[in-house]
């Protein structure tokens, strides 16, 4: 790896109050850290609770049997994989429009986990539909269009790891994200729009959910432990992010020795 | 409580390698990126503190001198 100095027209402007201060990286930093903990701790306990009860408390499904409680990962990763590409694509937007740099080093930190759940989505689909469907995989829209989610979430991290210059990686990141995101409604409502083998959904806004509610409870309460456990990861990504692409400046220096005394000294 | 035993449980009604195939791969993405995220700030912090301490950046080296390290 090779480091690129960054350009240092950093205007010095008069720091922004209120919440609108951690907008900075060097006020995000500690702020992510103190953070990150606590959203895991909460995945955790949320994801204890889901768990217990899509297993001893969720009933044998009457017609699906028991291969049924693959849908308390299956529906929250694959909402999570939608969910953090549009959360992806608002930043890159904001970061787009008000050039501020934090918002792309956010979209950066979702893509792996966007890709991670993306993945868990296809995996646990393909498991569930090998005994239900009796395929590992067709090529119906739904499962079409999230796989192009998958090399989406690809695209965008070879993309913005691929060019040098921080920049230029950050807007064609943010183009790409906010392309992409066309596929997102897609990959929603192809259920309704095609004729498709997967299901239709089971919760919506407009009628009541298709499932008991027992096993709704279940599923989102996993779905809540995989939004905490994705905000606590980015977190912890962003501190990563934020320090190599601060390495120049005062602060981080001061925050790296500090750590390194506290941690009983590097050397 | 759903099961009769705790082999019932395991053996999920016929399903276990499809149920445990994908709570197990998602349990295995799940610890692997926690490590992966946790370490990759920690290696980060090492790195760079090296670097700032042999371009003597705390000093106010020569900032030409970045570019000849890594």
């Amino acid at each position: 790896m090779t480091i690129s100095t960054t350009t240092p027209g950093r205007a010095a402007v008069r720091p922004p109050q209120g919440w609108l201060r951690f907008a900075a990286p060097q006020q995000f930093y500690p702020l992510a850290g103190q953070l990150a903990p606590w959203f895991a701790a909460l995945a955790a306990l949320l994801a204890a609770a889901g768990l217990y009860i899509g297993f001893f408390v969720a009933p044998t499904d009457f017609q699906q049997g028991e291969v049924y409680r693959v849908i308390f990962i299956h529906v929250p990763a694959a909402w999570m994989s939608m969910f953090i590409y549009l959360i992806m694509a608002f930043w890159s937007a904001v970061g787009l429009v008000m050039n501020t740099r934090l918002s792309f080093i956010v979209s950066q930190a979702l893509a792996p986990t966007g890709a991670m759940f993306c993945f868990v989505a296809l995996w646990t689909g393909a498991l569930w539909g090998k005994p239900t469907w009796g395929a590992y995989w067709v090529w119906d829209a739904r499962l079409t269009s999230q796989l192009l989610l998958l090399f989406l979430y690809f695209g965008f991290i070879a993309l913005t790891r691929a060019i040098e210059d921080p920049r230029r990686a950050d807007r064609a990141g943010a183009v790409l994200a906010l392309v992409g995101a066309v596929n997102v409604p897609i990959i929603y409502f192809s259920v309704q729009w095609w004729n498709t083998l997967h299901q239709g959904a089971s919760v919506s806004i407009a009628k009541a959910p298709s499932m008991a509610t027992i096993m709704l409870v279940g599923m989102l309460l996993m779905a809540l432990a995989a939004w905490m456990y994705s905000i606590a990861v980015a977190l912890w990504r962003v501190r990563a992010l934020i320090l190599e692409r601060e390495r120049h400046t005062e602060w981080v220096g001061a925050v790296l020795e500090a750590e390194a005394k506290a941690a009983g000294g590097v050397r | 409580m759903e099961w009769e035993s705790w082999s019932a449980f395991w053996q999920m009604g016929g399903a276990a390698p499809y149920v445990w195939g994908s709570y197990g791969v998602t349990l295995v993405l799940v610890a692997l990126e926690l490590v992966l995220v946790l370490r990759r700030r920690k290696d980060t912090a090492a790195r760079l503190l090296r670097w700032r301490r042999a371009v003597g950046k705390d000093v106010g080296g020569p900032q030409a001198r970045m570019e000849s390290i890594e």
